[in-house]
């Protein structure tokens, strides 16, 4: 499953990135790697984006991006 | 002189530890040949320490602007003493960037902040332990209340004395394996201290780092090789593997250094329920900004400018000017320079400060109590859509009243594409000062129609979409791909004394930068609407004798450019090129050269001439022309103040005028169509350049991103 198809209030384990360069790197510098426990805290009035909850922190990622997460 | 850079992810209370140890003693800049922000200062009562503050970040990664700026300072400055300031309420993820830190080279003190917020939680954290486990020294403070300063500053004057940096590495198994063999390779080519760096820069990378160094074909084809073989044995790319391997020894040192009470909602959870609930978020959001705007566009700021405009400058300053230069008798073109060129232009640029200071005073509660990034994420659908930020809408907003602090509020978006676009596009939006010129045309050619004026809306929002849209095809706003991966940070209280400093830094900037432009342009102004040749000699004019001034002639020759948009005559040249200082300019000269002198706001006792002069399609096409083209003056010197770049400035100005060329040139010929219903050259032409502005949005975007993508 991909992160953007979890609905708010699921906590899911990110599996995999299936990207590569400056998205990937991003996306690991900000924790969310393989491993990593993901609450999906709830998603912006116009639907996009999604607000994470990870490693005690709060993140807001659009879904195309969370496209990239497969997740558990 | 000791250098110590202040390194930390946003958010983490650096700057207010920056303000709080440097207090007044600080120097705001640029950093060279980007718009983001360098601030230096001096530790309050300690001459011998100077304090860099990076901008915050997340890693010290070459992907995005800010990070490249900290990480080329920390390599090529070498400063003696990173201070990190972390965030205890976060630390797992803030100190991943710690990790990287210490891979630098340079001795590292860890600041603990927001210790007090732990405490109250609390939470504990066994600060020794930890400072065991990181291999530095640990102080816990709260810049927010001043608190552990002193021995802060303590531990920088005890490690700047030492300079001696343990080198330590935090990986295990076969990632530490390798990047030992790594570094036996580089042994020749860096320092010790930084060996470990371009190892794991070279795990991550690969090939680019180590171009520069000088190594045999052997051990090129040696590094290769054990990297390969890392990253195929851990079937993962070098990135991922580093990342992996700082997030695991982070768990590991605070599993018994870190007691979290429980995992329940906290205060800024519960605000944040209701802040940005799906049905709520918009109409607080609403709520907020017009609150902001009828105190800062309309209340006091617009109360407080409107004084110092009618009252201090008009009733008070130009009288006694005048009067003083009456009583010393000085020579009329010289009192004319200094009343109409200089008072006139100091006035421009101070009328505009009280207004910006309580824009900016909401501005800076807003960044900091942590809502500016709930403004992000709320509206960044809608915006993202032209190449946004939603940060965005806040200057456009404030910009309906006046888009000199529109500009000035671009300042909080952090991305510099992003950032680039708003500036340009904010202007677009009409400001207060353009409606007398809607007034006139709806009043003179409409009569009065109701849809002059919300179509003015629409043409400016739709000028900002077209463009956003266009541009981002360009090379020149395609550059940046960095994804919006944004922190939505803990709501905090804000601090008076960091919410009145950033106030004051943004007005003083404005008057120190944009003031130069638009004091300058006034005197220019002044001189070629106040003087003229007559013959044979340069003579002083009377300000009903504009139409013989060099501003009249300059028209005269502009006038032929704007034949093809239907009003080529040099009264309403001259009043474009007059609506440089002030966009109310237009409606008055028109009225001066109708040969009418003052006029109410609206230009009611102009209609007449007016609609004599112009034709509906001309009249639309003198409107649309300047509610695009270039602003006043004052904007200008913000757009340069904002960009900190002549030629993004020069891109600026021009790019406006064309759009607003090409807009006023299409509705006039596409009106005259219409009307008359014959084909010219004009209306040809027209169709081209509709034909090719959407070839312009509708086109691929650049096949150089979509390389660099992959």
């Amino acid at each position: 499953m991909k992160l953007d198809d979890v609905k708010t209030g699921e906590q899911v384990v990110i599996q995999r990135l299936v990207c590569e360069g400056s998205m990937k790197k991003k996306l690991l510098d900000m924790g969310l790697i393989p491993h990593t426990k993901v609450l999906v805290r709830k998603v912006a009035p116009f639907g996009d984006p999604m607000e994470l909850s990870l490693r005690g922190y709060a993140l807001s990622i659009r879904k195309a991006e969370a496209a990239y997460i497969e997740v558990a | 002189m000791y250098k110590i850079a202040l390194a930390g992810n946003p958010n983490c209370g650096k700057t207010t530890l920056f303000n709080a140890l440097t207090g007044s003693h600080q120097r705001i800049g640029n950093w060279p040949g980007v718009t983001v922000e360098k601030k230096e200062g001096r530790w309050k009562d300690q001459t011998d320490i100077a304090v860099i503050d990076l901008p915050g970040i997340y890693s010290l990664s070459s992907y995005s602007l800010d990070e490249r700026i900290a990480r080329d300072y920390l390599l090529d400055e070498q400063p003696d003493l990173i201070v990190n300031v972390v965030d205890g309420m976060n630390l797992e993820r803030n100190l991943y960037l710690t990790t990287q830190l210490q891979e630098s080279g340079i001795p590292i003190i860890i600041a603990l902040n927001m210790i007090d917020l732990v405490q109250a939680k609390k939470e504990h954290i066994d600060v020794d332990r930890l400072s065991q486990k990181l291999h530095c020294p640990i102080v816990a403070i709260s810049a927010l209340k001043n608190e552990g300063l002193e021995e802060l500053l303590r531990q920088v004057r005890m490690q700047v004395a030492q300079q001696k940096h343990k080198l330590y590495s935090l990986y295990q198994g076969a990632v530490k394996t390798t990047l030992d063999q790594i570094m036996t390779c580089l042994e020749a080519q860096c320092a010790p201290a930084q060996r470990l760096w371009f190892a794991v820069q070279y795990l991550e990378q690969g090939g680019e780092i180590i171009e520069g160094m000088q190594l045999s074909e052997d051990t090129k084809i040696q590094l290769s090789a054990m990297r390969n073989q890392l990253t195929e044995s851990l079937e993962d790319d070098g990135e991922s593997i580093i990342a992996t391997e700082r997030y695991r020894f982070i768990a590991g040192v605070l599993a018994d250094t870190y007691h979290k009470t429980n995992d329940g909602l906290s205060i800024s959870d519960r605000i944040d329920l209701i802040v940005t609930n799906r049905w709520l978020a918009l109409p607080i959001f609403a709520l907020i900004m017009i609150a902001i705007y009828a105190l800062a566009v309309t209340g006091i700021g617009g109360m407080a400018t409107d004084w110092v405009n009618d009252v201090l400058f008009g009733e008070v300053i130009l009288p006694a000017t005048e009067h003083f230069l009456y009583s010393v008798q000085c020579a009329q073109w010289l009192s004319s320079l200094i009343l109409n060129g200089v008072v006139a232009g100091v006035g421009a640029v101070l009328g505009f400060v009280p207004q910006m200071l309580v824009l900016f005073f909401f501005l800076a509660l807003l960044e900091d109590v942590g809502y500016m990034a709930r403004i992000a994420f709320l509206l960044d659908r809608l915006f993202r859509k032209f190449n946004l930020s939603g940060k965005a809408f806040i200057p456009m907003l404030i910009a309906t009243g006046c888009g000199v602090p529109g500009i000035m509020a671009s300042r909080t978006i952090e991305q510099e594409t992003e950032r680039r676009m708003t500036i340009i596009t904010t202007t677009f939006i009409p400001c207060s000062a353009k409606l007398p010129i809607i007034a006139l045309i709806a009043g003179a050619l409409f009569d009065g129609a109701w849809w002059v004026a919300p179509c003015s809306y629409f043409i400016g929002m739709a000028a900002i979409i077209l463009s956003g849209i266009l541009l981002k095809k360009t090379r020149w706003f395609a550059s940046d791909t960095t994804p919006f991966v944004m922190e939505l940070p803990p709501y905090h209280m804000p601090k008076a004394s960091n919410i009145l400093l950033s106030m004051w830094e943004r007005g003083y900037s404005f008057i120190k930068k944009a003031g130069t432009i638009i004091l300058l342009s006034s005197i220019v102004i002044w001189f070629l609407s106040s003087f003229g040749i007559e013959n044979g000699a340069l003579v002083m004019l009377e300000a009903s004798e504009l139409n013989k001034s060099f501003l009249a002639f300059l028209g005269t020759l502009l006038s032929l450019l704007f034949v093809p948009l239907g009003w080529g005559s040099w009264e309403a040249s001259v009043a474009a090129v007059s609506g440089l200082i002030a966009k109310e300019n237009v409606v008055s000269t028109l009225a001066i050269l109708f040969g009418v002198g003052e006029v109410a706001e609206d230009g009611i006792e102009i209609w007449g001439s007016f609609a004599a002069h112009f034709t509906g399609a001309a009249g639309l096409s003198f409107l649309v022309f300047n509610l695009l083209c270039a602003p006043c003056f004052a904007a200008i010197g913000a757009i340069k103040r904002e960009m900190n770049n002549f030629k993004w400035t020069l891109f600026a100005i021009f790019y406006q005028c064309v759009v607003a060329y090409v807009a006023s040139f299409m509705i006039y010929q596409f009106a005259c169509l219409i009307e008359s219903a014959q084909i010219t050259l004009g209306s040809i032409t027209a169709v081209f350049l509709f034909g090719m502005i959407l070839y312009l949005l509708l086109r691929k975007k650049r096949t150089m991103l979509a390389k660099k993508e992959r």
